[in-house]
């Protein structure tokens, strides 16, 4: 996978490091709309390492799962898949933060953080198959160090918490990173989470992806103040930064990690961006949001911004562009063909994943169910059963 | 190799959806997620990318047919060599075609679990669509773009906007018959209710007739001229703050209650009898019945006893439960029950019947009454619903009202209205005690009903509640 450890640059700290200016009012940004890098007094550090190489690479990866977000949502519409969340317009969130964390972190995602996943190196058929209905959860958590999607809102900030006080507890400078909407802000769970993380200055990341609508409930209804600022009352420190703007993203969520890393507990990051598609493929936002608000976000398009930078850079070569394109083609190819020949689970699967070791009581369930899937006369059962051992 | 694509539930547990568009004709070579045709669903309007990349053989269904999921809409012609579609680089899908297809066929439409099969009654009301001449290809609305199928990510085309060239045309009378409120968006409505304009009374220019803002503007501009200022209204003794009198359109609910009482009342001739009964026995009964482990869960009431009684009684008073058909002279009488509820709304009076409530056991019964009220209440209660009753109670007792005339709901024989149960001094076993009474008053046409059947059905209702027991000598 291109996800780099980035992450592990930043050893140095600059003198200002956790007096964080851009809390509050202040939107952290470093590339323009237009594509212009801006510099800023304190963020710059934390993106001083990344070269036009890499650049190059975080547009590939954000192009990538704009492509993997298509093709799924192509193959909801061609009946593969129940239902797909897309992520369309929050690459530069998604790559952004993901690419920032060690292989030893761990995420805690919501449903819609399929490019974080992929950042995390999941297999992309392993990133269907809920979806599909194939598998109550797509793959083992400790093989990416990513816990599987969490549908309920916000629940997995809690989980996300309870892990980095077991890092605590490890004396392990690995961090905990929880993404969660800005519906989920209103939660008693998340709020309960920041309570704890509060108490315990636990090493986790609060990622509140502000994406604007909670499905048809506009954020300015849910909050008369930035969701940063919630975190405040909290005595949790934050900081808004420009979601669209992947090296903002990532400076922001740098700081936060290595601020958890180096003991000072939890950081919460507003990442502002938009969902320029539907909540998930059953919702028609033309219902509930104006098509001006869609326009006005599009001019803010995290790959185009990326893209101009580029240009202006002289790095946007049609090679590169090809290049790009050729690998998101086969990525969206290896993982339409994980999906149609997925093969469907069988009845004694559902043994598999109660118990991580097998118990007496367990067997007997399952030689029973066998027995009686028996009675059919369908020696599918039988040979499922094998499979489960 | 030809391949059949079958419309996929689109949404969560949807059941069908109707095709608005092709983009392709026959015989068109298209590309994998290539656009092929817009469908809406009862949830959005969604584009169909193609799920093969190869020609099209057969469009299955015309734009404007509402198409079940599962039931194949388009044919493709697919090369044999699977390695050049990039649909199917590993070939799998054209080594087995046959299995492929029986276990799509075998899927249930419904992935998610909920949304069972419903009546064609029960899906949302939805507008009409106009349609050009359905020349397939040729018909050019404004898609919605749920989310861009584009494939090249670096610039963001604009939401592209044009004139849509619909025109009216066909209109499905399934549709007209739900009357909906005027076509427009809520920002218009919004500043109609901010201008205090009726959208109902405002002609929209719009798309479809759609009211837009302009529309709104233009009508509350037109009405400030042409409606002189109310004169200052002459000072009355009390403080009376606005208009004197309020005028409010007439129609939906209010409309058809409307006429369906004026075609009632001066059609049927109705004639009403009143008896008040000792409902004491029943109440006990209801008590006992509460307390019962059948009947734990079920939510009894005066109502359920009452309506029992009705389809108890009508066994042995069958003119109660007929119809006048003037057009062919004849008197129909129903073998079966249909019992109507009246139930106040938030959107006036309706009146949903139990489809063959008389074939109920008890406690299917006030399950159904349950259900009926809450359905109502929540303004959910389909057509089918409403239509095919064949005789009808009022339970105007839950106004704390003990009698009236109640008017027959049109095409019925019949209709019972409940009273108030009351604690009242009421004789009991030769002496004065308190009792708990009702009174029951019964409406009938008598056309259909005379006094006297009319009057043994009422007798029937009242020894029935007045002493459950009595059934023994019905049944």
């Amino acid at each position: 996978m291109s996800t780099d450890e980035t992450g592990h640059g930043g050893a140095i700290t600059p003198d200002n490091a956790g007096e964080s200016t851009a809390s509050g009012q202040e939107l952290l940004q470093l590339i323009t709309p237009e594509g212009e890098r801006i510099s800023h007094p304190e963020f710059d550090f934390w993106v001083k390492d990344i070269t036009d190489e890499q650049l190059c690479s975080l547009f590939e990866d954000m192009t990538v799962i704009r492509r993997i977000d298509v093709e799924a949502t192509a193959l909801q519409r061609q009946g593969e898949l129940a239902l797909w969340p897309p992520l369309l317009g929050q690459e530069a969130s998604q790559i952004g933060s993901g690419r920032a964390m060690r292989a030893d972190d761990f995420v805690f995602s919501s449903y819609r953080e399929n490019g974080v996943a992929y950042c995390r190196g999941v297999d992309l058929t392993d990133l269907l198959r809920v979806w599909r209905g194939n598998a109550s959860g797509g793959w083992d958590p400790y093989s990416i160090n990513m816990a599987t999607p969490q549908i309920i809102i916000g629940a997995q900030t809690l989980h996300a918490t309870g892990y980095a006080m077991g890092i605590q507890n490890d004396g392990a400078d690995a961090v905990a990173v929880t993404y969660f909407g800005d519906g989920a802000t209103s939660e008693g769970d998340v709020n309960e989470a920041m309570v704890f993380a509060a108490s315990f200055q636990a090493p986790v990341v609060f990622f509140c992806t502000n994406n604007h609508w909670a499905i048809s409930e506009p954020v300015r209804l849910q909050s008369h103040i930035h969701l940063a600022e919630r975190a405040t009352g909290f005595g949790i420190p934050s900081l808004r930064v420009d979601g669209n703007d992947v090296l903002a993203v990532m400076a922001g969520t740098r700081l936060a990690l290595d601020r958890a890393r180096r003991g000072g507990g939890p950081t919460f990051i507003e990442a502002v961006t938009y969902r320029m598609g539907p909540h998930t493929t059953a919702d028609d936002p033309t219902r509930y949001r104006d098509a001006n608000e869609l326009e006005d976000w599009a001019a803010k398009d995290p790959i185009s911004r990326l893209a101009s930078l580029l240009d202006r850079k002289g790095l946007l070569t049609a090679e590169l562009q090809e290049q790009v394109r050729r690998k998101a083609d086969s990525v969206a190819a290896e993982m339409r063909r994980g999906c149609t020949t997925m093969p469907d689970p069988q009845p004694m699967d559902v043994f598999k994943h109660v118990y991580s070791a097998p118990n007496s009581w367990l067997e007997r369930q399952q030689d029973h169910y066998a027995r009686y899937l028996a009675s059919f006369g369908d020696p599918a059962g039988a040979v499922s059963e094998e499979g489960a051992r | 190799m030809i391949k059949e694509f079958r419309l996929p539930d689109l949404g969560e547990g949807l059941t069908e959806s109707e095709i608005l568009s092709w983009k392709v004709d026959v015989g068109d070579t298209v590309s994998l997620n290539q656009v092929i045709a817009e469908v809406e669903t009862a949830k959005a309007v969604v584009e169909l990318p193609s799920p093969y990349a190869g020609v099209i053989k057969e469009l299955h269904e015309q734009p404007g047919s509402v198409v079940e999921v599962g039931k194949p809409i388009v044919s493709f012609e697919v090369p044999d060599d699977a390695g050049t579609a990039p649909s199917d680089p590993a070939g799998t899908l054209t080594a087995e075609p046959g299995q492929r297809g029986a276990e799509t066929q075998k899927r249930e439409p419904n992935l998610v679990g909920y949304g069972a099969v419903v009546e064609g009654s029960g899906r949302p009301a939805r507008r009409p669509r106009n349609f050009t001449a359905p020349v397939v290809g040729a018909v050019k609305t404004e898609p919605v773009k749920i989310e861009p199928l584009k494939t090249e990510p670096v610039k963001t085309a604009p939401v592209q906007t044009g004139p849509s060239v619909v025109e009216p045309a066909e209109t499905r009378p399934a549709d007209t018959a739900t009357a909906e409120r005027p076509r427009s968006t809520p920002p218009v409505r919004k500043l109609a209710r901010d201008l205090g304009v009726d959208l109902a009374r405002v002609p929209g220019t719009g798309p479809g007739g759609l009211i837009t803002r302009e529309d709104v503007r233009g009508f509350a501009g037109h009405n400030e001229e042409a409606v002189p200022p109310l004169a200052e209204p002459v000072a009355l003794s009390g403080s009376r703050l606005g208009e004197r009198e309020t005028r409010t359109p007439i129609k939906g609910v209010r409309k058809y209650t409307a006429a369906a009482m004026v075609q009632s009342a001066f059609t049927a001739p109705h004639a009403t009898e009143f008896l008040t009964v000792d409902v004491t026995p029943s109440l006990e009964l209801l008590a006992r019945l509460k307390n019962s482990r059948e009947f734990a869960g079920f939510k009894l009431t005066p109502l359920t006893l009452a309506a029992k009684a009705v389809l108890v009684a009508l066994r042995r008073n069958q003119a109660l439960n007929s119809h006048w058909d003037e057009e062919r002279q004849e008197i129909v009488t129903y073998n079966y029950v249909n019992l109507g509820i009246a139930a106040a709304t938030p959107r006036g009076l309706t009146v949903p019947n139990i489809k063959d409530a008389d074939t109920m056991q008890l406690p299917q019964l006030a399950q159904a009454l349950t259900a009926l009220a809450e359905t109502a209440r929540a303004g959910k209660t389909t057509p089918a619903e409403l239509s095919g009753g064949t005789i009808s109670i009022t339970n105007i007792g839950v106004f704390g009202i003990d009698a009236g005339t109640p008017i027959l709901n049109p095409g019925e024989a019949a209709i019972l209205g409940l009273g108030a149960v009351r604690t009242l001094p009421w004789e009991y076993r030769g002496e004065v005690a308190l009792r708990q009474v009702i009174t029951l008053s019964l409406s009938f046409d008598h056309r259909l009903v005379d006094g006297e059947q009319g009057s043994r059905f009422l007798a029937d209702v009242g020894t029935i509640l007045a002493e459950p027991g009595m059934v023994l000598t019905m049944v």
